[in-house]
């Protein structure tokens, strides 16, 4: 019986062993994986290399661009940069609570909100691409080329007057797209939480994601309005087409700014304005506007030198003025006593 | 449909070819749930003993609380870990959060009640005339109480199995307290998230499949485990029980 007892004490004892391995294993093996270039001279550095989190959206990162941005920057700064991608409003959060040090989201009136709460500085646009409205290709509301508010009002009138076929799919989640679909109402003369939401069945709530969101729309035949880089990723797997891709209040923009607040140290705020400038660096906006030609055929956005839109639901700040390096008092004494 | 095939055919690619992001991902989600199911283990095991061995005022209520806690939604466990250990949090201090130490934290804490309370109904089901005889023996507290863990071993092996089996499958905790950093804390399920939003639906299932290998693995070694524990060396596999 006794021998038994040992032999499983033995056998946990070897499993307990393995994992301990595997631990030196894993923790070895990730240095080693992201320093490929100058092994010996960079091992000392590698040590202290400064890491930098940025807070994004989901539907910005699954674009693939921050991950074709990012060896470049980590590159020319010696810096790791860390991106987690979650829904806009939670992204705001994380900045807000000071979880992360770069925000890089597409919601103008959030935004502003963030700002003028004063949780962060120097923000840039640095890019931008157009919302479409896609629906069925029999189009049964006819509204092809029309403007997003004729066809947004369109749609709501169709759908409440219970014409056939006409559905509307909405994120419902507080997402960038959800504000710039509200936008559209709002420009359109119509109360979102009063007149839109719960007028129908026509109009339904996804709360859920993009991708989610237009598998939703494309097995019930419905509308619904998308970021172009989710619709051109699940282009393949939909039998909607684009009907409205122009318009001021389709305008996506997309921007950035650095997180402030008094915990924040100065090296972290500092190498957070050097990513901004380096995403409008002339150099960096070329790449943007070629991104995404090699896998869709189309760039994915536009840079923001190239052009600045002017009608916007909300500001834009100028890309040409770099973001500077403001150092805020509030971090003096923890800078201080982080170096002892 | 043809998703589905695609997955299975990239899946058996990823794992022939030995894909090195796919098996720092897969070796990431081994040992952040593997760690966790062994601390949660560790304080399972003794804590449904002591609550089982041992009379007192409230026990009923304290299990009740216990099972209702197998319904805890693994966001809610993530959001309140994450507001713990967030920076502006009590325990930000630490700068656990978007760390496998801090996905470990959390999922440690998903896993407990589910362990604690299946061990509990496992100890309840040892044959009451066991523990009276060993005491007719003569066996002395410590004694009695090991022996009857001990006839427990495959009762208490599934409620660890089922803990292992949510920890590596949940989303919430490894989405929230990560934040799916890649080569940094993305696991399979937060691959397979960040996948399937992308349109990548052959992989999310590929990356399906070897989640569900890393678990035959870990499964079969549990079970070699306690098999080895049993008093009469049986086969293994296939063998019955004696």
């Amino acid at each position: 019986m006794t021998k038994g007892v040992h032999f499983g004490f033995i056998s946990m004892a070897f499993v307990l062993v393995l994992i301990a391995a595997c631990f030196a294993g894993c923790t070895s093996q990730t240095p080693a994986a992201t320093v490929t270039a100058a092994p010996t001279a960079a091992a000392t550095q590698a040590a202290e290399q400064q890491e930098l989190l940025i807070a994004t959206t989901t539907s910005l990162y699954d674009t693939g661009l921050l991950d074709y941005i990012q060896p470049k920057f980590e590159e020319k700064y010696n810096v790791k940069l860390k991106i987690t991608s979650q829904g806009t409003g939670k992204a705001i959060e994380l900045a807000k609570k000071g979880d992360a040090d770069i925000l890089l989201v597409h919601s103008p009136s959030q935004e502003l909100a963030f700002m003028k709460g004063g949780y962060g500085l120097n923000r840039r646009s640095f890019a931008s691409n157009s919302f479409l409205i896609i629906g069925p290709e029999a189009d049964p509301a006819g509204i092809k080329d029309m403007t997003p508010e004729a066809a947004m009002t369109t749609l709501i009138v169709k759908g409440t007057n219970k014409t056939a076929d006409i559905y509307f799919v909405s994120r419902g989640d507080n997402s960038g797209t959800h504000s710039a679909e509200k936008t559209v109402w709002s420009k359109a003369g119509y109360n979102y939480s009063t007149q839109i939401q719960k007028s129908g069945d026509w109009y339904i709530e996804a709360g859920k994601g993009m991708g989610e969101t237009l598998q939703m729309a494309n097995e019930k035949g419905a509308y619904v309005l998308t970021d172009e880089g989710t619709y051109l990723a699940y282009k393949k797997d939909l039998t909607m087409v684009p009907l409205v891709s122009k318009g001021t209040s389709l305008l996506n923009i997309y921007s950035v700014m650095t997180v402030y607040n008094d915990k924040q140290s100065a090296e972290k705020i500092q190498m957070a304005n050097n990513f901004i400038n380096f995403l409008i660096d002339p150099t960096t906006q070329a790449d943007i506007g070629t991104f995404g030609v090699d896998k869709y055929g189309k760039a994915l956005f536009t840079p923001m030198s190239v052009e600045v839109p002017t009608a916007t639901a909300g500001w834009v700040a100028d890309y040409t003025i770099s973001a500077t390096a403001i150092t805020p008092e509030a971090t003096a004494a923890p800078v201080a006593t982080a170096t002892t | 449909m043809s998703e589905i095939t695609d997955g299975i055919l990239q899946a058996v690619h990823l794992i022939v070819t030995l894909d090195p992001e796919v098996m720092q991902i897969a070796a990431l989600s081994l040992f952040i749930s593997l760690m966790a199911t062994i601390i949660a283990a560790l304080i399972s095991i003794p804590l449904a003993s002591l609550i089982h061995f041992s009379d007192f005022y409230g026990k009923r209520a304290v299990i009740i609380i216990i099972q209702t806690l197998y319904s805890v939604p693994t966001v809610v466990v993530g959001l309140v870990i994450y507001l713990l250990i967030s920076r502006s949090g009590p325990f930000g201090f630490l700068g656990l959060l978007f760390t496998p130490e801090g996905m470990i934290l959390g999922q440690t804490v998903l896993i407990i009640p589910i362990m604690t309370g299946l061990i509990i109904s496992a100890l309840n089901g040892v044959d009451r005339g066991i523990s009276d005889t060993l005491i007719a023996l003569g066996a002395t507290g410590p004694q009695k109480i090991l022996e009857i863990l001990k006839e427990a071993r495959y009762a208490i092996l599934s409620a660890v199995v089922l803990g292992f089996g949510r920890a590596i499958a949940e989303v919430g905790v490894a989405m929230i307290i990560g934040g799916n950093i890649r080569g940094d804390t993305r696991v399979l399920t937060t691959a397979i998230t960040l996948q399937t939003g992308m349109g990548g639906f052959g992989l999310s299932i590929a990356l399906g499949i070897i989640l569900l290998s890393v678990a035959l693995i870990v499964v079969v070694a549990l079970n070699l485990i306690t098999y080895s524990l049993s008093r009469d060396a049986q086969w293994i596999m296939g063998g019955t029980r004696g």
